[in-house]
């Protein structure tokens, strides 16, 4: 048998990772081609279309905020963080499954995650920088961004290292650097593949530059798998350390509904989960156009759905536990904040965020959703926005009320729905105010003014 | 090709000694950067803790850990390798570059090596089942 039909297939045949019949040459000349030859489809002009609209509205809003400042999110004082908080944690947890998959796979040995491992990383790099940009737009003065930085000033002070605020700037740099690092190891002998199947001198060129003259020699591998393996194990507790740090930024503060120990692993496992989620919604639409089917196959999905099963219900176990440990510990703040999170101003979004998160995982232990790429798709979804409802319950509910029922207040997005005085947003005509206020009353009912907030005292305080 | 480094020889690399001093360079420059900043250089009181509250410095001591030994890693690999090296003779061949990195198998004998000889090398290899010799140009 020579080596150019060698079926790799056959090397495992119990196991159909990739579709039976291919070889080497074919997988290399259909991964390759979608780069190199094949013309892309109009579908993708399509994706990249929605994709320039959606960073366009981002770009109006950010000039805007920086315009206006964030008081256009509606965050004040009870509650300071808001939106871009939220964002933040939501999607420095999507970039974790990306790194899951490359590296704790890889250290587990786990064959199937070859096939999507590349693109999870990418869809790492994308969310981190997301995520990056979120905190720096959250600061009032985002152009002094660096004070946080440790570099030798005028004011001869170094920020405080005590602080987890700190630890998350370097927890995330360094996440975003390793992400990229590791993504770029990978790419290597892609990319040489890649620049001896361009058939133009500028993809030859290009792609040339990034294989660093890679020739595949059996040395060169020995070392590159040496180096894979011990980025992997690196990687594998960073990413770990990654989510704790951020969910130490809430559970260092001793605001009733953060001051919990479970948040580290609780914050790591729903990562986990919402990152899957993530993975799933890009690779199945990906898979289709493409027609990846050979190489992304039903097992694939399969697999990715029990991981995502197995989170949720960690994640699961996380809400009872907070719940558990709100009534357990005696503790009256505690006790009120659960109540409040469960029965207050804010219960629609405790109760779609338990929808979204512990009932529709719960569809995927039947083989039949699993095995269906649409349903899949649309449970991914859910899991999406639960999982961003799940930071913006931990923000807003715990912040709202706190110890004392004069720093209550109501906040941060429901309200600025309508226009109102102590709002940034300029009063508009009394239309757009009768519209608004009648979808508040329709669609949001659950909006309730400070005074109202304030004589809702809760029975056992 | 799984175990083909083993065949020829090649068992062990340097590059797992390189990444333990790159993590450790990290963790010490961390470690004592936080140390000398907060106990040394501007001591400041912080929630009535004490200056050197090392358990605080560990987030920070570890992610430089890894930071470093990953750069450590990455560009370790990459020079032992001899990267970048964008020219090389074997680039010259043909089939080389059609097929090295999608779906061939070769094996490049230098004229470096003590053993070389044009004709008893060509008729070694053919022997053992080549599909194809060729010489390659310097």
């Amino acid at each position: 048998m020579s080596p150019h039909d060698t079926n790799v297939a056959a090397l495992e045949p119990s196991i159909p990772l990739i579709a039976p019949g291919h070889t080497y040459t074919t997988i290399s000349d259909k991964v390759a081609g979608i780069v190199v030859t094949e013309p892309q489809p109009k579908s993708w002009k399509f994706g990249i279309l929605i994709g320039a609209i959606g960073v366009m509205i981002l770009n109006t809003a950010v000039i805007y905020l920086f315009y206006k400042g964030i008081g256009i999110w509606g965050v004040n004082i009870p509650v300071g963080w808001g939106w871009a908080i939220i964002n933040f944690v939501w999607w420095i947890g999507i970039g974790h499954a990306g790194t899951l998959i490359s590296a704790i796979l890889l250290l587990l040995n786990q064959q199937w995650r070859t096939s999507i491992n590349r693109f999870a990383e990418a869809m790492t790099i994308f969310a981190v920088m997301c995520a990056g940009m979120f905190p720096i737009l959250h600061l009032g003065r985002p152009w002094v961004f660096y004070f946080i930085l440790p570099y030798p000033g005028t004011l001869t002070m170094w920020p405080n290292f005590r602080s987890p605020l700190l630890w998350d700037v370097f927890a995330v740099s360094t996440y975003a650097t390793v992400s990229l690092l590791f993504w770029y190891v990978g790419l290597i002998p892609d990319f040489a593949t890649l620049r001896d199947k361009a058939r133009n001198k500028v993809g030859q060129w290009a792609y040339g530059f990034f294989a660093l003259g890679w020739r595949g020699s059996a040395r060169h591998w020995f070392r590159y798998e040496t180096a894979s393996l011990i980025l992997a194990g690196l990687a594998t507790p960073l990413v770990v350390s990654v989510h704790s740090i951020v969910s130490l930024d809430f559970s260092v503060g001793i605001i009733p509904g953060w001051h919990t120990t479970i948040f580290p692993p609780y914050f790591v496992a729903g990562a986990i989960y919402s990152g899957f989620a993530m993975v799933l919604t890009l690779t199945i639409p990906v898979r289709k156009i493409y027609a990846l089917e050979d190489f992304i196959t039903q097992r694939h999905l399969d697999v990715m759905a029990k991981v995502m099963l197995a989170t949720g219900l960690i994640v699961g176990y996380g809400y009872i536990m907070e719940a558990f440990y709100a009534w357990y510990s005696a503790n009256p703040y505690e006790k009120f904040m659960i109540y409040n999170r469960m029965t207050g101003p804010y219960w629609p979004a405790y109760w779609a965020l338990v929808l979204c998160n512990i009932v529709t995982p719960q569809f995927l232990w039947i083989h039949w959703v699993r095995n269906n790429p649409i349903v899949l798709f649309i449970i991914s979804i859910i899991v999406n926005i639960g999982m961003w409802l799940e930071r913006y319950v931990i923000v807003v509910t715990s912040l709202h009320a706190d110890f004392l029922p004069s720093s209550w207040g109501s906040s941060v997005s429901w309200r600025n729905l309508r226009p109102r005085k102590t709002s940034s947003w300029p009063r508009k005509k009394s239309m757009t105010r009768a519209t608004s206020r009648s979808m508040r009353l329709r669609l949001f009912p659950w909006t309730v003014s400070r005074k109202r907030l304030g004589s809702r005292r809760p029975d056992f305080l | 090709m799984d175990g083909l480094a083993e065949a020829i020889g090649f068992k062990k690399t340097r590059l797992p000694l390189i990444i333990l001093c790159g993590g450790l360079t990290g963790a010490c420059t961390a470690f004592g950067f936080q140390y000398w900043a907060s106990a040394v250089y501007y001591p400041y009181n912080i929630g009535g803790r004490p200056f050197f509250s090392w358990p605080a410095f560990i987030p920070i001591t570890f992610e430089l850990t890894v930071l470093f030994a990953s750069f450590a890693a990455v560009f370790g690999m990459i020079l032992l390798n001899g990267l970048p090296k964008p020219y090389h003779p074997v680039f010259n061949s043909e089939r080389f570059a059609k097929h090295a990195t999608s779906d061939g198998f070769f094996l490049s004998v230098e004229t470096s090596d003590p053993k070389f000889d044009m004709e008893t090398t060509c008729a070694l290899l053919s022997g053992l089942g080549a599909t194809h010799v060729e010489a390659v140009a310097q």
